[in-house]
């Protein structure tokens, strides 16, 4: 099944009657995907986009047999409604995609997190998508196109910018990950990386990443040790000053020089990734590695 | 969102940390009436947020009214790092034996808070971890269960803090990771925490980040943030107004996006062409004609600015908006005050295309040749 979704996934969206909850919600569905409830408290009872509304997940998931949960609730209340989906078994996927959640309650679901099997993605990410199959959260299905070179990235419009290059070319993707900007998240760049690496439709994987944090310097130890799919690399914010939030909460190079650029792709490159200067210079380096 | 410092120490003392005796000042005046009051001598300090306040000469340490006079007259209007000093904070001074450091943060790569405690306080405490990271003691955070009073003591002892102060120091430690969690801390510190020669402990700095995300559940401090806007730039106001991510940078190719690490990643390029990016600007998802407009005035009242590049990969912003957001800021200027070069890519790209207005901008299918382009203006501005 490529990796974490795919056209069998049963998915509920919290938040499925907020204006973007709704509105992506029907553009999940126009793509393919399986959307078989919607979640909101107080909302039980009506439908949007086809789609009938439980008042919780609990409910939702039982009633419609759901394996996948997408968040779109806004961000005072998007802790809570991660916390939620956690707390039911069935669910193995949680695809946050709210910006802006509070630090310290990421920090109460990632502890949350560890107690469970389930998998969450984000916050703060565009989602997953399986070309030709599925997609979760925001990203813009017509660019992608089904193939064999999966991603990993902290940023969306990057991914996207990547992604649009690859299919010029003719070169299809496997799943896209959109892991998130924010300085905790769930899946990090080693489990995406596990995952494309057990995936027999992986036959390679671009990984993007950006200033601030180790997730990238863990990555390439990880590479070096346990891989044999390829991987090629690109690293964002090389001009980036020490001290300055660059957009995303998680994009700052400490006052103490951790989480620069030249350390993360320093670490990719000794573990044999080759780190393209441009774009284009990854899609180039994909070619070679295929 | 940082705290300046005599906002920090309000918040610390309203929590019971001992603070030295202190009063903000906007005149020398005002400045010398503070040191009387508090009684000499007295430290006289800048509040803006650069590090290095003291080698810079934004601290100094007077004896009499005179002195007071002269240091307020020197420090308030200088500039410190870009920053205009307008006000100082009036602080007694303490006479200390030693200095610790005490802080709470969080660690992003374990997903949970950490306490450190050092001796090594007073100094350039980043330098000492990385030169001699095993003199700061370090204690994870359950957030689930928050800071065991066990914990506080174990990484107190764990930093050889005098066992004569320990008690004290557990005990302020607790409170600061209380605050941090009450107030939703990004950053919570005490560098330097005195302790005296009768063996007192004074909170002689402090450092309070706030998680900008979490303001909206903490009125207190978000209103302490509107009020310290003072020290902040023209550009900065003028970004806070827009509501935008924007870093100003030194160079004079100014750069709008969407998305962070696109954002970041043309910065990059510019720098890989031979250029020098102005700032970063991201405009966020979904940006309306009127933002895209907003952006274009943020990045043109930069003086160092000389060419523009607007790169857009449209997901849930599109292109056509994005156009006309370009049109509306140019179609005003008889002459454009700089060139500017467009790139729009992804959604509603070729609607957008279609309307921009070509005799405004300069139009490029790839990121690549966009910035490239961008880069060539800037350098005949400058030739």
């Amino acid at each position: 099944m490529s990796v974490l979704v795919d056209e069998d996934s049963r998915v509920i969206v919290q938040g499925i009657t907020g204006g973007e909850g709704k509105f992506h919600t029907e553009q999940m569905i126009e793509y393919g995907t399986n959307v078989v409830a919607g979640a909101v408290p107080g909302k039980g009872g009506q439908e949007v986009a086809g789609v009938p509304v439980y008042d919780t997940v609990e409910e939702a998931a039982e009633a419609e047999n759901a394996d996948t949960s997408v968040v779109f609730v806004p961000p005072a209340f998007a802790g809570d409604a991660c916390f939620e989906a956690l707390g039911v078994d069935a669910l193995d996927l949680v695809v946050t995609i709210t910006e802006g959640i509070p630090t310290q309650d990421v920090s109460r679901v990632y502890r949350r997190l560890q107690e469970t099997d389930a998998y969450l993605v984000g916050p703060n990410c565009p989602g997953v998508i399986t070309p030709g199959e599925a997609k979760l959260g925001i990203l813009p299905g017509n660019i992608f196109e089904a193939g064999r070179v999966g991603l990993v990235s902290r940023s969306g419009t990057l991914t996207y910018q990547v992604v649009d290059s690859l299919s010029q070319r003719g070169i299809g993707q496997s799943t896209a990950i959109g892991i998130g900007g924010d300085p905790i998240i769930g899946t990090s760049f080693v489990e995406a990386l596990a995952l494309f690496e057990q995936d027999e439709k992986t036959d390679a994987v671009v990984m993007c990443g950006e200033i601030g944090g180790e997730d990238e310097e863990e990555a390439a130890a990880y590479i070096d040790e346990y891989m044999t799919t390829p991987v090629a690399g690109f690293i964002a914010g090389r001009t980036a000053p020490p001290g300055k939030r660059m957009g995303h909460a998680g994009a700052i190079v400490s006052g103490s020089g951790t989480g620069t650029a030249q350390s993360k792709i320093d670490a990719l490159e000794s573990a044999g990734v080759p780190v393209g200067d441009t774009p284009e210079d990854v899609v180039d380096n994909v070619e070679d590695l295929l | 969102m940082r705290l300046h410092e005599y906002q920090a120490k309000q918040v610390f003392s309203d929590a019971g940390i001992p603070t030295p005796a202190s009063d903000l000042a906007a005149t020398v005046d005002e400045a010398v009436d503070a040191a009387e009051e508090i009684g000499y001598p007295v430290a006289i300090k800048a509040q803006v947020h650069v590090g290095g306040r003291g080698k810079a000469g934004g601290i100094k340490l007077v004896e009499d009214a005179d002195e007071a006079r002269e240091a307020a007259d020197d420090i308030l209007g200088m500039d410190l790092k870009g920053y205009t000093v307008d006000r100082v904070l009036v602080e007694a001074a303490v006479d200390f034996e030693n200095e610790l450091y005490v802080g709470v943060t969080m660690d992003r790569g374990e997903g949970e808070p950490v306490a450190m405690v050092s001796t090594r306080g007073g100094v350039n405490i980043e330098e000492v971890a990385e030169e001699d990271p095993d003199a700061i003691a370090r204690e994870h955070i359950d957030p689930a269960f928050g800071m065991h009073p066990y914990q506080a003591r174990k990484v107190v002892y764990d930093a050889g803090v005098d066992r004569e102060i320990a008690g004290d120091v557990a005990s302020i430690l607790r409170t600061l990771y209380q605050l941090w969690d009450d107030r939703d801390g990004a950053d919570a510190e005490i560098n330097p925490l005195m302790v005296t020669g009768d063996k007192e402990v004074v909170a002689a700095d402090a450092v309070f980040n706030v998680d900008e995300d979490a303001l909206f559940r903490q009125p207190e401090l978000a209103e302490m943030e509107e009020e310290g806007e003072f020290a902040e730039s023209e550009l900065e106001q003028k970004a806070d107004e827009y509501g935008f991510d924007y870093v100003r940078l030194s160079g004079n190719v100014g750069i709008i996006g969407n998305g962070a690490g696109l954002v970041m990643t043309t910065l990059d390029l510019v720098d890989h062409y031979g250029g020098t990016p102005a700032n970063f600007l991201d405009v966020g998802g979904g940006a309306k004609a009127d933002r895209i407009a907003n952006a274009l005035d943020m990045v043109f009242s930069d003086d160092n600015v000389d060419s523009v590049v607007f790169n857009i990969f449209g997901g849930i912003t599109r292109g056509d908006e994005v156009a006309k957001g370009i049109n509306q800021a140019l179609e005003q200027f008889d002459e454009i005050p700089k060139p500017v070069v467009v790139r729009l890519a992804g959604t509603n790209a070729v609607e957008g295309m279609e309307i921009l207005n070509e005799d405004l901008v300069t139009v490029e299918q790839t990121l690549e040749d966009a910035v490239q382009r961008a880069v060539e203006y800037a350098e005949e501005v400058e030739a």
